[in-house]
């Protein structure tokens, strides 16, 4: 699935200050694409779910606009909540109910007419179908939350938010929902997804948004993001230590250890321009006469990234 | 998208599935304890009463009993309908979904006022078993059951809105409705009380509403029908009105 510049969610100055006077929201600005997976990262409080849940309908913002599939939320709200769906991050459903008519009402409550096929369809793709008659209380964790997905799918949306989607899931059946997320963006839907797990917006997401305090601090591409704030680090271990580093290998971006036995190389993006950079140091070294015991390469991810970045904002 | 009427009909199914599956709490339990009435207050103690306004006492007690249970199952199903979803966070659906006040009013006060009209009728069936009894104006009856199950039913509504705990929710059936309704001229007409209780009593809104139901049983009542029909469609109205604050605020739904 192609992401097409078609625009389907808008959020403009959007602010959402509680009732006890906390600023969750202040002034949030945000574009989603059609077909794409847009990641929201950020720390604990950081206002991630309130964000989701004033496009969703559980929030009453202070002030701003949030526009879906052209209709503005504040006027047209049931033409655009139809086609939006929502994984909540808490495991809240009927626990008496059986799947499969927990699935069939939650249909329903969008409009749609009863599909029992179509129920049973999105029960097998989300490996529940052997389930379908069993109350909800009886299936586990990771069951729980593939009903919570099954739910959120029954009204086929076209957007849909998946709050923590494998928040508490261990790690065999993450790596099932990241495929069932994939399955689903192949199908067309949009998918915006916060999450802890960083790994997770690296592998999955074609955009990432950074929020802390209640602002967005970054909004991009992942792979531009990475370009432009993914670094490389070499600690090149020497066989002698050095007093001062020779004058060809100076014009590199190193930087000596007291002891003289650690040249550390910090430079180059996320493209992978800094692993050039560093065979070449390497080939200067050698032409310098200066030998080595060891290197050690680490290209930065997108969770140093978002600990830098979120660090230096709390730093400011 | 207009009204979404699969929506209401998805949750007013829904509800009255929950019912049936606590089928024994939501309908045999009020049955058995208004026919442990009927067996004391109507075949007992009732044959040895002279009675009231030329009607038997056996049967002069059936609206009462029957606006007690009314009262009681319709507010006590409305208000847990809409209050467990907010306690176990799955209100989260109901309210990301395109459904308004009007397909929520259906839903869940629907299911609440249907449950309450079965539950008058099989009370009225299992009366015929101790009590001779003639329903004077039968549509009319069933119209006022109707209209009074559809008040209770919003008032349980706004009261599993306001509730933040189970104790609140049976404070108000339990506490105030029960009380009112006993005295309310369920089991003696308010004519019978000498003053200045007779006129106390008319201070009891239960009152007008068991006398209103016993005149379209009996043709007998303690104050016009009018009376009786002017408060129950006000009750109506004033809950209606509380609901669509409710909504249009987002009170105690959304944060």
């Amino acid at each position: 699935m192609l992401v097409v510049n078609e625009t389907i969610l808008e959020i403009e100055g959007l602010k959402k200050v509680y009732s006890g006077g906390v600023r969750a929201l202040d002034g949030v600005d945000l574009t989603i694409r059609k077909g794409e997976i847009f990641a929201l990262l950020g720390p604990n409080g950081a206002g991630k779910t309130t964000l989701i849940g004033a496009v969703c309908g559980l929030v009453r913002p202070t002030d701003g606009t949030i526009t879906a599939f052209g209709h503005d939320l504040a006027r047209n709200w049931r033409a655009a909540r139809a086609r939006i769906g929502l994984v909540p991050q808490e495991l809240s459903t009927d626990m008496f109910e059986t799947v499969e008519r927990a699935v069939a009402y939650s249909r329903g409550l969008f409009g749609h007419a009863p599909d029992k096929a179509r129920i049973h369809e999105i029960l097998k793709s989300l490996s529940l179908y052997e389930k379908r008659s069993s109350q909800i209380r009886e299936l586990s964790g990771g069951m729980k939350r593939r009903v919570l997905i099954a739910k959120a799918l029954a009204h086929e949306p076209e957007l849909l938010f998946l709050d923590e989607p494998t928040a508490g899931v261990d790690v065999e059946l993450r790596k099932g929902m990241w495929e069932q997320i994939a399955a689903l963006r192949e199908r067309g839907t949009t998918i915006i997804l916060t999450t802890h797990y960083i790994e997770e917006a690296e592998l999955m997401a074609d955009r990432v948004g950074i929020i802390r305090g209640g602002r967005i601090l970054m909004v991009d591409d992942k792979d531009a993001i990475m370009q432009r704030m993914g670094t490389t680090e070499a600690v090149i271990t020497l066989s002698e230590p050095l007093s001062q580093l020779p004058e060809p290998i100076a014009q590199f971006p190193v930087t000596l250890s007291e002891d003289g036995l650690e040249l550390c190389y910090r430079g180059g993006d996320g493209s992978g321009s800094g692993s050039e950079e560093v065979a070449a140091l390497t080939k200067a070294l050698i032409a310098a006469g200066v030998d080595y015991r060891g290197i050690d390469v680490h290209d930065s991810s997108l969770e140093d990234i978002f600990i830098d970045l979120v660090s230096a904002e709390e730093a400011a | 998208m207009g009204f979404n009427a699969r929506g209401a009909w998805s949750i007013y199914t829904r509800e009255l599935m929950r019912a049936m599956r606590t089928a024994f709490q939501s309908i045999l339990s009020p049955v058995l304890t208004t026919s442990l009435y009927f067996v004391v207050f109507g075949t007992v103690i009732g044959a040895r009463m002279e009675p009231v306004d030329g009607v038997p006492y056996g049967a002069f007690i059936i609206p009462g009993l029957l606006m007690l249970t009314l009262l009681g199952e319709t507010t006590s199903n409305s208000s847990f309908g809409i209050y467990m979803p907010r306690f176990t966070g799955t209100i989260y659906e109901l309210l990301s979904a395109p459904v308004g006040v009007a397909e929520t009013l259906i839903g869940f006060v629907g299911a609440a006022a249907t449950k309450g009209l079965v539950l008058a009728a099989i009370i009225l069936a299992t009366a015929t078993l101790f009590v001779d009894y003639e329903i004077k104006y039968p549509v009319l009856a069933i119209g006022y059951i109707m209209l009074v199950a559809a008040s209770f039913s919003l008032f349980g509504f706004i009261l599993g809105v306001w509730a933040d705990g189970f104790e609140k929710l049976g404070i108000i059936p339990l506490l105030i409705l029960t009380p009112l309704t006993f005295l309310g001229g369920t089991f003696y007409s308010i004519d019978q009380l000498p003053e200045p209780w007779s006129t106390i009593a008319l201070a009891n809104p239960i009152a007008f509403l068991v006398s209103g139901l016993r005149w379209t049983f009996y043709g007998t009542s303690d104050v016009s029908i009018w009376v009786s029909l002017g408060l129950t469609l006000g009750f109506l109205a004033l809950c209606t009105a509380v609901i669509a604050f409710i909504f249009k605020t987002g009170w105690r739904l959304r944060e």
